[in-house]
C-alpha cells in the first residue's frame, strides 16, 4: 500500500459516498466449496480487490475450495475439542457456577500479504515509537503540552494520569513495552487504526495458539505456503524485558504477576510465564523490604528484578493507589521509584491509549518524528475544536459520536441508525459539553470467509498486531484477528459471539 | 534461575495428594461394592461412612444409609468434599495454578479426566456399572502418574510430589484396613470363616496386593498375616511402612540434593515413627486395638505433613477434607 493510495482511500471514506468497487469474484478454476461465497460490497481479506489475488493466496484458495464441507466441519470440531481438553478456555462466572469456555476458532485463516504487512510493521513501530516518546515527554518537559499540540487539561486532567510517574526515567525511555493496536479495514483495503492498546493489550497466546492449532490439523492446507512464523513471541518478549530491567542487574530475575486463577485471562498469563520461562507469581508471593521486592520461595525470599504486570495500575500497590486491593504488592511504587525493580509497561501509559488522545495521535506522531502516519487513524472528529463540533453537527446522522470518558460502549450515539429524537439529544448534549465527544464516520470492516452453519459465508474482522519493546520495537508477523461470527455484525468482541483466526503473513 | 515458589511447592504437594486420594476411594468403593454383596449388605455401606468421618453429614442431606446414597455421597456428589469429583477438582484446580510448570501432558489428560467425570449421569456410577466406573477412576490415576513419571521437571517439585502421593497413600492404607475393622465388629465369631477369608481376600485385591501377599504367605490367609502385610511389609508399595520409608528417603534426598534447611522436624517424626513401626508386632496391635492403632498412625501422618508446611509451605498446610 503506498502512502498516495492511503491518502485516496481516507478522503472515499471521508465523503462516505464513493461507491466502493466490487470485489472480484471468487478467482476459481472448478467449483467447490467456495462458489457461491460473495463478499457482497465488502474488502475480502483473501480476494482483496480485483487482480490483487497473489500466487500463494491463489494456492490457498484452490485448497480451501476443493476441501469436502462434512471433512472440514468435522476437522473444525476436532480443532475446538482440542482447545477444550487443552484448556485455552476464559472463565465465564454465573451465579452457581464457572463455566469454562473457548473462543470459538475458525479454521479458514486470514491472509496478509506481504505489502500489505510491510505498511503494517512500519506503521505499528512508528506509532508504538511516538507513543514512547509522548509518555516520557508529558512525564517529564510536557513540551507537547506547552507548544499546544495537544491539550494540558486532557493529559493532566486524565483519570489515566499518573502524578507519581513525573520525573521518573524508565530504562531506555521504554514505557510501553507491550502493545497491542486495534486495526480494522475499510471497504476500500486501506487498514486504520481503531484504538490503541498500551496497559496490558491480551490476546497474543491466541495468535500462537491458533498457529499450532492449523499446524496440527490443516497441515495439507498449510502445505509449501511460506507463512511467517510466530512461535518466538516469548523469547522476544523475554529479551526486551531484560533490555527494560533496572541498570546493574546482570541476569535479570523476571516474573509475571498475575492477579491469580480467576482472572478470565489466566490461561494467556500461563502461556507467557511458560514461553518465558519465568514464574508466574501473585500478589501473595511477593513482599517488599527496603525498597527491594523478593519472592517467596522454598529457600527464602529472592531477589526480583523485572515484572511484567497483567495487573491494572490502580491495583499495584495498596500502599499508593487502591487500599484495598488485594492482588497487588504493598511497597511496589516505593521499590520502582527507587529504579530496584522495573515493570512492563510503565505506571501511568493509560494516559496514551485514552479515547480522547487517539484522536491527537496522528499529530503526536508528526510533533515527534515528523513523519505522517503510515497507518491512519479512523477519521476522528475533536468536538473540543470548532471545525470538528461544526463538522459533527452538521453530519449527525451520518457520524458515531463517542464520549471520550466513557468505557465500554456506554453513550456512543450511531448516526445512521438514530432516531430523530436520539439524534436531537445527541445535538444538545454535544453542545453542552463538546470537549466530552469525538466523531467518527461508519466504517465497513472487511471480511473473511468463515465457516459457520449456512456454509462459508463472509464475517466482519479485525486485527491486533503485538509489538515488543526493549532498545528497539519488534512486531509480532500477523496478530490477533477476531471475527464476528453472525452475520452482518460489527462486533468481534468474544463475549458477543466473536471467534478468531489464525492470520497468515506471507513471506 | 528462579527459586521455586513456596505456593507452588504447596500446590505440587496438594495436587499428588488429591490424586492419589480418588484412586484410593475408588478402590475402598470398589471393595466394599464386594464386601456388600453379603447378607449384611446394608450395615456395610455405613461403614464407609464411619471410617472418613462423614457418618452425622451425610445424614443431614441423604437421611438413612442405602447403597445408592453412599455411592452417590463418595463419587458425583460436588457438595461433598471427600467425593472423587471434588478430590479431582481440587487436584485440578492445584494443576490449573501449576500450569507454567507441569506439562502440557499432564494438564491436558488432567482437564479431560475431570471433564468426563463431571459429565457422567447419576446412573453411571449405580451397581452393577460401580466396579467399572472405579476402573475408570483408577485408570485415570495411573495415566496422570504414568506421564507425571515421564514428563514432569525433575527438581525439588519433583520430591514434593512423592512425599504428597506417599503421605496420602500411608493414610488411604489406614483407612483401607479400618473398613476391615469396621466390617468385623459386629460379628466377631466370623473371625476365621470363609466369608471372613473372602473379604480379607477382597481387600487384598482393593490395594492390588493379592499376589503380592501369596508371594509372601504361599498358603493361608489370617486376619494378622493380612493386616501385618498391609502395616509393615517393606517391598509391598502400598504398605504403610513402605510410603513412610519413601517419604523419610524423599526428604532427605531433597534436603540433600537442593540443600534446603527446612524439614527437620518432619525427619524427627518420620524417625519416631519409622523405629516405632520397626519394633512393632502385629498380634500386639490387634491385641491392643487396631483401630486404635490406625488413628494413632493418620495422627502421626497428619503432623508429618503439618511440618511439611510449615518449613515449606509458608504456613501450616491445612487439608480442607479432614
Amino acid at each position: 500500500m503506498t502512502a498516495g493510495k492511503q491518502q485516496q482511500s481516507q478522503s472515499a471514506v471521508r465523503a462516505s459516498k464513493a461507491p466502493p468497487e466490487t470485489p472480484a469474484a471468487a478467482p476459481i478454476s472448478r467449483p467447490g466449496l467456495l462458489s457461491s461465497y460473495d463478499p457482497g460490497g465488502s474488502y475480502c481479506e483473501l480476494l482483496g480487490l480485483s487482480g490483487e489475488v497473489t500466487e500463494a493466496t491463489q494456492t490457498i484458495l484452490e485448497r480451501i475450495n476443493q476441501m469436502d464441507e462434512a471433512s472440514l466441519r468435522a476437522r473444525a470440531r476436532d480443532a475446538e475439542l482440542e482447545l477444550y481438553n487443552y484448556g485455552i478456555t476464559f472463565t465465564v462466572y454465573t451465579e452457581k457456577d464457572s463455566i469454562d469456555r473457548i473462543l470459538p476458532f475458525d479454521v479458514i485463516p486470514r491472509v496478509i500479504a506481504p505489502p500489505d504487512w510491510r505498511t503494517l510493521d512500519y506503521g505499528v513501530r512508528q506509532r508504538v515509537t511516538a507513543i514512547n516518546a509522548f509518555l516520557w515527554d508529558v512525564y517529564h518537559d510536557g513540551k507537547i503540552l506547552k507548544d499546544g499540540v495537544v491539550p494540558r487539561g486532557l493529559v493532566v486532567g486524565n483519570a489515566n494520569y499518573r502524578p507519581e510517574m513525573e520525573g521518573m526515567d524508565v530504562p531506555q525511555g521504554t514505557y510501553v513495552q507491550i502493545n497491542g493496536t486495534d486495526l480494522i479495514r475499510g471497504h476500500d483495503g486501506a487498514f486504520y487504526v481503531l484504538e490503541d492498546n498500551a496497559r496490558t493489550p491480551s490476546g497474543v497466546s491466541y495468535v500462537v495458539e491458533n498457529r499450532h492449532l492449523m499446524l496440527r490439523t490443516f497441515p495439507d492446507l498449510m502445505e509449501s505456503v511460506p507463512v511467517r512464523p510466530v512461535s518466538d513471541y516469548g523469547q522476544k518478549l523475554r529479551e526486551a524485558l531484560g533490555e527494560t530491567a533496572p541498570d546493574g542487574a546482570d541476569d535479570p530475575v523476571v516474573v509475571l504477576l498475575s492477579p491469580g486463577t480467576y482472572n478470565s485471562a489466566y490461561f494467556e498469563h500461563i502461556f507467557l510465564a511458560r514461553e518465558m520461562g519465568v514464574p508466574l507469581v501473585e500478589g501473595r508471593d511477593l513482599v517488599v523490604e527496603d525498597d527491594r521486592v523478593y519472592m517467596k520461595t522454598i529457600r527464602g525470599p529472592q531477589r526480583v528484578d523485572m515484572i511484567y504486570r497483567r495487573i491494572n495500575d490502580d491495583f499495584l500497590d495498596p500502599e499508593v493507589f487502591n487500599p484495598n486491593s488485594m492482588l497487588g504488592v504493598p511497597g511496589l511504587m516505593r521499590a520502582y521509584w527507587k529504579g530496584n525493580v522495573g515493570l512492563a509497561n510503565a505506571v501511568g501509559t493509560g494516559i496514551a491509549d485514552d479515547k480522547a488522545v487517539y484522536a491527537y495521535m496522528p499529530r503526536i506522531i508528526q510533533y515527534y518524528l515528523g513523519e505522517d502516519p503510515a497507518i491512519q487513524n479512523v477519521e476522528t472528529h475533536i468536538c473540543r475544536e470548532k471545525e470538528g463540533l461544526q463538522y459533527t453537527l452538521d453530519n449527525l446522522d451520518k457520524l458515531v459520536v463517542k464520549p471520550v470518558g466513557e468505557a465500554g460502549g456506554y453513550g456512543i450515539t450511531v448516526g445512521p441508525h438514530a432516531s430523530r429524537e436520539e439524534l436531537d439529544h445527541c445535538r444538545e448534549k454535544l453542545l453542552a459539553d463538546p470537549a466530552n465527544y469525538i466523531s467518527q464516520p461508519m466504517i465497513d470492516l472487511s471480511v473473511s470467509p468463515t465457516l459457520v452453519d449456512e456454509g462459508i459465508e463472509p464475517r466482519r474482522v479485525d486485527l491486533r498486531p503485538f509489538a515488543v519493546t526493549g532498545k528497539d520495537t519488534w512486531v509480532l508477523p500477523g496478530g490477533l484477528s477476531r471475527v464476528a461470527l453472525r452475520r452482518g455484525s460489527i462486533i468481534v468482541n468474544s463475549s458477543q459471539g466473536g471467534g478468531s483466526k489464525d492470520t497468515w503473513v506471507l513471506e | 534461575m528462579s527459586n521455586l515458589l513456596a505456593r507452588y511447592v504447596e500446590a505440587i504437594f496438594w495436587l499428588a495428594r488429591y490424586i492419589e486420594r480418588a484412586e484410593n476411594i475408588a478402590r475402598i468403593i470398589d471393595v466394599n461394592e464386594t464386601f456388600s454383596r453379603d447378607s449384611r449388605g446394608g450395615q456395610n455401606w455405613s461403614s464407609v461412612l464411619q471410617l472418613y468421618a462423614d457418618d452425622t453429614r451425610y445424614r443431614e442431606i441423604y437421611g438413612a444409609p442405602t447403597a445408592e446414597g453412599v455411592i452417590h455421597f463418595y463419587t458425583l456428589d460436588a457438595s461433598n468434599p471427600s467425593s472423587i469429583v471434588s478430590a479431582l477438582k481440587i487436584a485440578r484446580e492445584n494443576a490449573r495454578t501449576l500450569r507454567p510448570l507441569i506439562s502440557t501432558e499432564m494438564w491436558t489428560q488432567m482437564n479431560m479426566f475431570h471433564n468426563r467425570l463431571r459429565a457422567m449421569s447419576a446412573d453411571e456410577v449405580q451397581k452393577p456399572r460401580l466396579p467399572r466406573f472405579c476402573a475408570f477412576v483408577k485408570e485415570g490415576c495411573h495415566t496422570h502418574y504414568g506421564i507425571t513419571e515421564g514428563t514432569f521437571y525433575r527438581d525439588e517439585g519433583w520430591y514434593f510430589y512423592q512425599l504428597g502421593r506417599n503421605l496420602e497413600r500411608a493414610d488411604q492404607t489406614t483407612r483401607a484396613l479400618d473398613t476391615k475393622y469396621h466390617l468385623l465388629l459386629p460379628s466377631v465369631q466370623d473371625v476365621g470363616s470363609p466369608l471372613d477369608v473372602s473379604q480379607w481376600n477382597a481387600l487384598l485385591r482393593s490395594v492390588s496386593g493379592y499376589h503380592a501377599f501369596r508371594r509372601v504367605h504361599p498358603s493361608g490367609m489370617t486376619p494378622a498375616d493380612v493386616a501385618g502385610f498391609l502395616l509393615f511389609h517393606q517391598s509391598f508399595p502400598r504398605s504403610v511402612v513402605c510410603c513412610v520409608e519413601t517419604v523419610d528417603e524423599t526428604l532427605h534426598a531433597l534436603r540433600g540434593q537442593y540443600a534446603l534447611t527446612g524439614g527437620a522436624d518432619a525427619m524427627e517424626r518420620l524417625d519416631e515413627l519409622r523405629s516405632e513401626m520397626r519394633n512393632a508386632q502385629i498380634r500386639e496391635v490387634l491385641k491392643t486395638g487396631l483401630h486404635e492403632y490406625l488413628d494413632g498412625l493418620q495422627g502421626e501422618l497428619i503432623k508429618v505433613s503439618q511440618a511439611l508446611g510449615r518449613d515449606f509451605f509458608g504456613y501450616a498446610a491445612a487439608d480442607p477434607a479432614e
